[in-house]
């Protein structure tokens, strides 16, 4: 019945095994946990299924959801439906590395250790960083735990976040910060960008970190021009979220002075799973590598002098230095490290370049598209990377209602995250979408209302 | 058999690739006019370039330089490293799962919504809890949300000076850790001869500026609380609040419910207790249930259900907020939910029966050759000193390499802090008893081989890809990533 | 004695050294400490013009795995710090009362050093330390 063939003892077995153990029945072996504490009936849960009665369950449970596969997506706001090459879960697939644990004993890890280094090694290609830890839970995450990193470095307690960082992110950051008891403080839009004045006003001596999102959650590029100096004026930190995705195209974090780089690698092949797992990208310039939270894989050589590789610098972490450890991170995400480095390698720097520009390319066509038809209005200027903001003439979940009759995931309403945005949305278009899906959309929308 | 391997970046040659893109098939603008050039990148992106086949046979080769569960026993302890269904995998990867985007329409997403209210509705039962958030990304993450509800508890109370943590010395290193992120400051609870928390130590060290204490029960040692109703007691009493660390319910399920204990607050490692794999480090769950009266702190949304619809639930006024950009590792729920799904109520009675069992089984195989400091009924874990072994010139850790010479994963080594020499034993409720007798029996040949050449033992491994990595090189000059001009 | 445990200089404790040079105390870790540490492969040292407290943490040395806080035998303000242990920690385990002094004070008071232990006393404390 139901997964018992997990369990290999047999009736026997367990006879013997109570025999050497030197008692009379199992009862005894929970004798020590008090009668009181001791749950006097069966568990009420659903009987077991057999394995083809558990697949037929999920199967109908995942039937009642629409999905990337049924349905054409323009959803974005930092997770997006970009293509996922096939030999990805093959490698991922594989158990030798999804059933292992962190690798503490590193002469039968190398498999998965050398992946960690491979994978932090792109993350610097792709940021201009000199180190990268084996990652964060996600995004959001990441953006804290990145921000608290600048406070550790500079032994200060308070950070500014722009408001065109994801609202996602944000509620993370702000939670984070509330119960540590230190500062956070947003810096406002200008046309849907930081307002740099403003952080000039609100830059003091007492900010340890400064945060921003390159694109920006609306999708657009920020100006990094001067950023960091002004922020390194006061000794602070600069932290910006990234879109991998966007790196071949747009310069590289440390070429415009970035401190720490984190960001959601989601788009580096990560299926969306309802958001999650996901992954938290973090690297960072080489002398806050003390400071850096989590794993890192390090190379080093055994006795007879083969390469090999190993976790190091693991006083940072909880299990050594407890409560005055970097983090207290302990699992991460490293099976979905190991599919974004498969990703970036399968793609290699031409590719990448392809697909960033491809978004670029298809997300300028849909909104030239889009605004162009009445009602329909592009909220900010600038450029947009693979998403951008417009105003609808209308609902947004009445029109995404609409959109879904033709099995089209329609734009995120920003509204709930931005009050001021009103009857405003953020389309994505990624390298997955082609012309006519896109014509679908603006069709839709054209002939809404 | 030693060799290293090549790195994916010296295998690179230029012009090769993995996948092409279809043609662009919109009019297309010069990058130019869409992107202001000195936003361009400037600086070369040098990632490897190699074909398909390349990679594929890259990855494999690092493959086989890996030692997971599906490869062997792998007896680390309060890692609980159960063998994990394959079915669990399939169901994950259905589209209709995988390929969800978090912001989606209710109406698109019911299956899910589903899904995580009967998970949270297992959950409920197993731990006698009255709501679970899902958030938490992994067990570390659940106990900092865990501790931010207590602290948004007190602080609407308005009990502001409640400051403190207290953690037994047993405790993994994630606690004090969490404490410290939370901004509470850690206090120590000695230990007794038997293993045990101090109970006369806790009472004194429990006042009005305890805002929890957090355990694990079972605990590192593979021991039950026994006093734990008096702990709560005093703590509850003092005004404090009790955590639940998860990691080692593998032990009781079924037997006892941290809510009948008197927690309130408690995560769940699911890649632990509930079968879902570890990735080489990740991703798990941490869920967080609390019970009744700190619901309102829980992170937003929950998931409500009304008649049968389901949906997300974000007026919680008093919330701590989020903790996780979505809904957590949903992928790895529905992993977890699955194996639930899989064991029933009289299964997952029998996994931990049988895990216990496992346990005290090799613990009285164990203890006839080794040190076993706790001589006492374990748990699901149990853990054994080398430190006479040690004397002899081969301690804990070289007791770990010569395992792997075996094709054994080794135990957890020098953990709990409070045993010298320690080698944390879990076998977990998969393993046949032909497994742990094999491992006894490597065990006692390594004893042997310890007495007649101690030395030997310490420099192993010798069957490995690589032998003992120098770890101090490692740390003193890092290299932490490749770079292409060392070569 | 298995320890190197030197004249001229006073011991704590937790097995950091202090040596009187005029108004200048210079500071380490004790051949015990640096034995049972291990290798060590980094030290994070004060900033010179730090105050030190005598008792509280003024440096950090890391072995692969531990971590271990050098308390300051005295009060004082540092006036240099041994920045050869940034690129050699490992001066310390080779030459822990020589190359591998970690910092100097200027000594607030001198009488301090009436606290410490001399040889014959810190000797029989780590005998009794080692025992346990």
């Amino acid at each position: 019945m139901g997964g018992k063939h997990y369990l290999p003892l047999t009736d026997q077995d367990r006879k013997e095994m109570l025999a050497t153990i030197g008692v009379k029945s199992v009862e005894d072996l929970f004798s020590d946990i008090p009668q009181q504490v001791r749950l006097q009936r069966e568990m009420d849960l659903p009987p077991a299924l057999a394995e083809s009665e558990v697949l037929k369950h999920l199967n109908s449970l995942a039937a009642k959801n629409k999905h990337f596969n049924n349905c054409v997506s323009f959803m974005g706001a930092g997770v997006y439906d970009h293509f996922i090459p096939s030999l990805i879960k093959h490698i991922t697939g594989r158990s030798e590395f999804y059933t292992c644990y962190t690798p503490y004993q590193p002469e039968i890890s190398q498999g998965i250790l050398q992946a960690i280094f491979e994978y932090q090694t792109m993350i610097c290609q792709l940021t201009g960083m000199d180190v990268a830890n084996a990652s964060m839970y996600d995004g959001g995450t990441a953006v804290a735990e990145g921000a608290i990193m600048g406070c550790g470095a500079t032994r200060r307690s308070k950070a500014l976040v722009s408001s065109s960082v994801s609202p996602f992110y944000r509620q993370v950051l702000k939670n984070y910060f509330n119960s540590r008891g230190l500062d956070l403080e947003e810096i406002p839009l200008k046309d849907g960008h930081t307002d740099l004045d403003e952080l000039e006003k609100k830059l003091g001596d007492d900010v340890a970190s400064v945060i921003l999102q390159q694109p920006n959650f609306f999708g657009l590029i920020e100006e990094m021009d001067g950023v960091a100096d002004l922020v390194h004026n006061h000794k602070a930190v600069l932290v910006v979220s990234a879109d991998p995705l966007s790196l071949p195209l747009l310069s590289a974090p440390a070429g415009y002075g970035a401190d720490i780089v984190v960001g959601e690698g989601q788009a580096l092949g990560v299926p969306a799973s309802f958001g999650g797992p996901l992954l938290g990208i973090m690297a960072a310039r080489s002398k806050f590598v003390r400071q850096l939270p989590g794993r890192i894989a390090g190379e080093t050589v055994d006795s007879e002098e083969n390469r090999g590789y190993v976790l190091t610098l693991q006083t940072r972490e909880q299990h050594i230095r407890r409560e005055k450890a970097a983090s207290n991170i302990c699992s991460n995400q490293a099976l979905v490290a190991l599919g974004a480095s498969v990703y970036l390698a399968a793609m290699g720097p031409q590719g990448m370049r392809e697909v960033a520009e491809q978004c670029l390319q298809k997300a300028a066509y849909a909104r030239e598209s889009i605004t162009a038809l009445e009602g329909y209005e592009s909220v900010f200027p600038g450029a947009p990377f693979k998403e951008f903001a417009v105003t609808v003439p209308g609902n947004p979940a009445e029109l995404n209602k609409k959109l879904l009759e033709k099995n089209v995931l329609g734009g995120v309403d920003l509204n709930p995250f931005y009050p001021e945005l009103k009857n405003t949305m953020l389309f994505a278009v990624t390298e997955k979408r082609t012309r006519e899906e896109i014509d679908t959309l603006v069709r839709e929308l054209e002939g809404w209302k | 058999m030693r060799k290293s391997k090549a790195l994916i970046f010296e295998m690179s040659r230029s012009g090769r690739r993995g996948y092409s893109l279809p043609s662009c098939d919109v009019p297309e603008k010069l990058v130019d006019e869409l992107l202001p050039r000195k936003m361009q990148r400037s600086e070369p992106l040098e990632l490897p370039e190699l074909s398909e086949v390349d990679i594929i046979r890259h990855f494999t080769e690092l493959s086989t330089r890996n030692f997971g569960v599906d490869t062997g026993f792998y007896p680390l302890g309060s890692c609980t490293m159960k063998y994990n269904p394959k079915v669990n995998e399939d169901a994950a990867v259905l589209p209709g799962f995988a390929l969800m985007h978090p912001c989606q329409p209710l109406e698109t997403v019911q299956g899910a919504l589903e899904l995580l209210y009967n998970m949270e509705r297992g959950l409920k039962e197993l731990t006698a809890m009255d709501r679970f958030t899902m958030q938490p990304a992994a067990g570390a993450h659940g106990e900092l949300t865990g501790l931010m509800i207590i602290q948004a508890y007190h602080r609407h109370r308005g009990d502001h000076k409640r400051n403190k943590v207290l953690i037994p010395l047993s405790a993994h290193g994630t606690n004090p850790a969490t404490v410290s992120m939370a901004g509470y400051e850690v206090v120590q609870v000695p230990c007794d001869d038997r293993g045990l928390v101090d109970l006369e130590a806790l009472k004194e060290a429990v006042d009005d500026t305890t805002a929890a204490l957090m355990l694990t029960n079972p605990s590192t040692l593979g021991l039950f609380e026994e006093e734990i109703i008096p702990m709560a007691k005093a703590v509850h009493e003092a005004g404090g609040l009790l955590y639940y660390d998860g990691a080692n319910l593998n032990a009781i399920m079924g037997y006892a419910r941290p809510g009948d204990m008197g927690f309130d607050v408690v995560h769940l490692n699911i890649h632990k207790t509930l079968s879902t794999p570890h990735g080489g480090g990740g991703p798990g769950g941490g869920p967080v249930g609390v019970k009744e009266r700190l619901i309102p702190f829980l992170p937003v949304p929950l998931v409500d259900k009304k008649g049968d619809e389901y949906s997300f639930d974000y007026d919680l006024p008093n919330s701590i907020g989020k903790v996780h950009s979505f809904y957590g590792n949903f992928g790895v729920a529905v992993k977890a939910y699955t194996y639930m799904r899989m064991m029933g109520a009289e299964g997952l009675k029998q996994a931990s029966t049988d895990a216990v069992i496992n346990a005290n089984y090799l613990m009285s195989l164990l203890k006839k050759i080794y040190h076993v400091p706790y001589d006492r009924i374990c748990k699901h874990e149990f853990v054994v000193s080398a430190k006479p072994e040690k004397k002899k010139g081969a301690g804990a850790g070289d007791i770990a390499k010569a395992l792997l010479d075996r094709n054994f994963h080794p135990p957890t080594v020098y953990f709990p802090l409070i045993v010298e020499e320690a080698l944390m034993i879990e076998p977990t409720d998969t393993e046949a008893k032909e497994t742990i007798d094999a491992f006894a029996t490597v065990m006692e040949q390594i004893s042997k081989d310890i007495d007649e050449d101690a030395e030997k033992v310490a420099h192993g491994p010798y069957n490995t890809v690589v032998g003992r990595l120098d770890e101090v090189r490692a740390a003193r000059s890092p290299v932490l990533r490749w770079e292409k001009d060392k070569d | 004695m298995k320890y190197n445990i030197i004249d001229g200089v006073k011991y704590t404790k937790k097995h950091e050294w202090a040596r009187q040079e005029g108004n200048i105390a210079v500071i380490g870790l004790s051949d015990y400490a640096q034995d049972k540490l291990g290798e060590i492969v980094f030290v994070e040292l004060p900033d010179v013009g730090t105050e030190v407290e005598a008792g509280k943490g003024s440096a950090v040395i890391e072995s692969v795995k531990a971590v271990a806080d050098l308390y300051a035998p005295v009060d004082g303000t540092v006036t240099e710090v041994n920045e050869d242990l940034l690129d050699q920690p490992e001066l310390i385990n080779s030459d822990p009362y020589g190359e591998g002094w970690v910092y100097k004070v200027e000594i607030k008071d001198e009488s301090q050093f009436d606290e410490l232990m001399d040889v014959p006393a810190y000797e029989k404390f780590v005998v009794e330390e080692d025992e346990e």
